[in-house]
């Protein structure tokens, strides 16, 4: 072995070499619900991206999922589909999932078991299996371990990150109206989303006023909790030249990366400190770039301080100063580096990382669909006026970050550019 | 037979095989806290565990550890999930520095056990105790009795310590 195979911060030689060339997705609902089984909402979010990419059933021949209890199987959408699998494999899990999953399919098409890879996830996330253990999981027997947690009222997602959101308030001076603007940004770029769930503009005060879930997380730093389905195809550089849109490439990839104690990462300080101090050192060394050079991210907002800490820890800013960088227009649409341009899960809907991962290819094509003209040539004509209703396509976007988030104990990662 | 309790209207369970955590609650049903200490390298751990988590060790021993800590982090939940939990809100959930082990093996580690703040009877506290705790807060240890055989170690404020101003949320 060299030093190169050992050391999983060493520069790869796969940058490049793969893309992601389909992607689709169902629309996000609430109120009555999908109306339909998850193994309906994943068929169309699979097919949605097949078309999307110009691919027939027989051009895939591996698929990849991940789900908490909650969702259908791999071998039920290549059924439905008619799709013959030559690799597949269901993964628990959920927010770190969509990055790591992408490495994996790298993996596996590298290995030659495969050549083109399906990633999905599919939810009844609103009306079937709450998230934030609602329901039919707050009555759920507690056994062993969960007895350290649960059976302290500290079970939903909100509850048990709390404690690092709080820390880091109390190490940084960071204020809750800064925050917030997490939120509001995120708003501003739903209103240019015609699919997103809300696309309501929202200002610090509503954010502030909304009722307290748990300190410091009120109603509007939650994300919202909708059915849905995404789906992302990933095959080589090769074959993507092939597909129909302009590939997007994957530099680099960080899965599940951890810190120390993921037994119960709070015994392992700083708290204030999430996954990303680790992952960072994997990301930017393989992409072969730096955070400078990023023009779009996507940090995972489940909770507008997921966001935050993320893109601290990552080095987008210094560390204790993303309260500053949330709030002083630097990730809003026509700032300097726009972060979750459709909204994501707190505007747009939650599908545990992968809508933000669709979003990125879509800038990265230059083809957000925004509610710009279309030309003769068939594409949006885009405007970059990003005023209420208008465009959310970030001007001449050639790198992209996804930041993913399971716990601040965990997270995965991507760096994509435009081919 | 495994450990069996209602706490909150919830079914608590710790199965035979679970061998760590039977130890750990049976100890606490004796209102005497414990942790492991490994044979190897000395260090105590929280969570129980069937390794050490610093040296890897499978051999551990059970050793009194003083149920005294400072509140590292915490939170004030006014929406509740649990049924029970939703009756009762604001409630706080609090993240403990052990004073015991504290910034060891390294200046980033303590022993942080969590808990809700309970009064010393060990009722969960109503909103007059909730307002008074934060981050320095000093507790001290007491326990929910569930049945005879399990217990749960709560939170309560050292009412015999001093007492720093805590950092509270901004209101």
């Amino acid at each position: 072995m060299t030093a190169i195979d050992l050391d999983a911060t060493s520069p790869k030689h796969l940058a490049d070499k793969y893309a992601i060339v389909g992607v689709g997705e169902t629309e996000y609902m609430r109120g009555a619900g999908s109306g339909r089984t998850t193994r309906a909402l994943g068929v169309q979010a699979i097919r949605a991206a097949m078309n999307d990419a110009g691919m027939k059933p027989g051009d895939i021949d591996g698929m990849l999922s991940y789900s908490s209890n909650d969702s259908t199987f791999s071998t039920f959408m290549a059924g439905d589909l008619g799709i013959r699998l030559n690799f597949y494999m269901d993964v628990f899990g959920g927010g770190s999932s969509t990055e790591a999953l992408v490495g994996i399919a790298i993996g596996v098409i590298e290995a030659g078991l495969c050549k083109t890879v399906a990633i999905f996830r599919s939810m009844n996330g609103f009306s079937q299996v709450r998230i934030g253990g609602t329901g039919a999981r707050a009555a759920a027997p507690l056994n062993g371990d969960q007895l350290h947690a649960r059976a302290y009222g500290w079970q939903s997602a909100g509850q048990m990150f709390a404690p690092s959101f709080m820390r880091h308030m109390h190490d940084y001076g960071t204020r809750p109206e800064q925050v917030a603007m997490g939120k509001v940004i995120h708003s501003e770029h739903a209103s240019n989303n015609p699919k997103a769930f809300y696309k309501k503009r929202v200002s610090v005060d509503e954010v502030l006023s909304s009722r307290m879930i748990c300190k410091p997380l009120h109603l509007l730093d939650c994300c919202v909790e909708t059915d849905n389905a995404n789906c992302i195809i990933v095959t080589s550089a090769d074959r993507a030249r092939d597909c129909r849109h302009h590939p997007v490439l994957i530099r680099s990839v960080v899965g599940r990366c951890s810190k120390p104690r993921s037994d119960m990462h709070y015994q392992h300080g700083p708290i204030s400190t999430v996954a990303g101090y680790y992952g960072r050192d994997i990301l930017f060394p393989n992409a072969g770039v730096s955070a400078e050079d990023i023009d779009v991210t996507g940090s995972y907002d489940a909770f507008t301080f997921t966001t935050m800490l993320q893109l601290e820890d990552y080095g987008f800013c210094k560390k204790g100063e993303g309260g500053q960088y949330v709030s002083d227009g630097t990730m809003r649409l026509g700032g300097r580096r726009p972060n979750n341009t459709s909204g994501g899960h707190l505007c747009e809907g939650y599908t545990h990382g992968i809508a933000m991962v669709i979003e990125n290819v879509r800038q990265l094509r230059h083809d957000v669909d925004d509610s710009c003209p279309i030309g003769p040539d068939g594409r949006r004509q885009h405007t970059y006026d990003y005023r209420e209703g208008g465009c959310r396509q970030v001007k001449d976007a050639e790198l992209s970050a996804n930041l993913g988030w399971a716990s601040p104990g965990t997270g995965s990662a991507m760096i994509m550019r435009r081919g | 037979m495994a450990l069996q309790g209602t706490h909150l209207g919830m079914n608590l369970t710790v199965d035979d095989l679970d061998i760590e955590n039977t130890a750990y609650f049976g100890h606490c049903a004796r209102h005497d806290f414990r942790l492991q200490r490994c044979d190897e390298c000395s260090l105590l751990r929280y969570p129980p565990t069937t390794a050490c988590p610093f040296c890897t060790c499978l051999q551990s021993t059970w050793v009194p550890v003083e149920g005294k800590g400072t509140v590292h982090s915490y939170t004030e939940v006014h929406h509740g999930i649990q049924p029970q939990f939703q009756k009762q809100t604001p409630y706080l959930i609090l993240l403990v520095d052990l004073d015991t082990q504290k910034g060891a093996p390294t200046e980033h580690e303590a022993l942080r056990v969590v808990a809700n703040l309970v009064t010393p009877e060990g009722a969960l506290a109503g909103p007059d105790q909730v307002r008074r705790v934060g981050i320095g807060t000093r507790v001290r240890m007491v326990f929910n009795d569930l049945s005879p055989g399990l217990s749960l170690p709560q939170w309560t404020i050292d009412e015999s310590a001093p007492q720093p101003a805590p950092w509270r949320y901004p209101e």
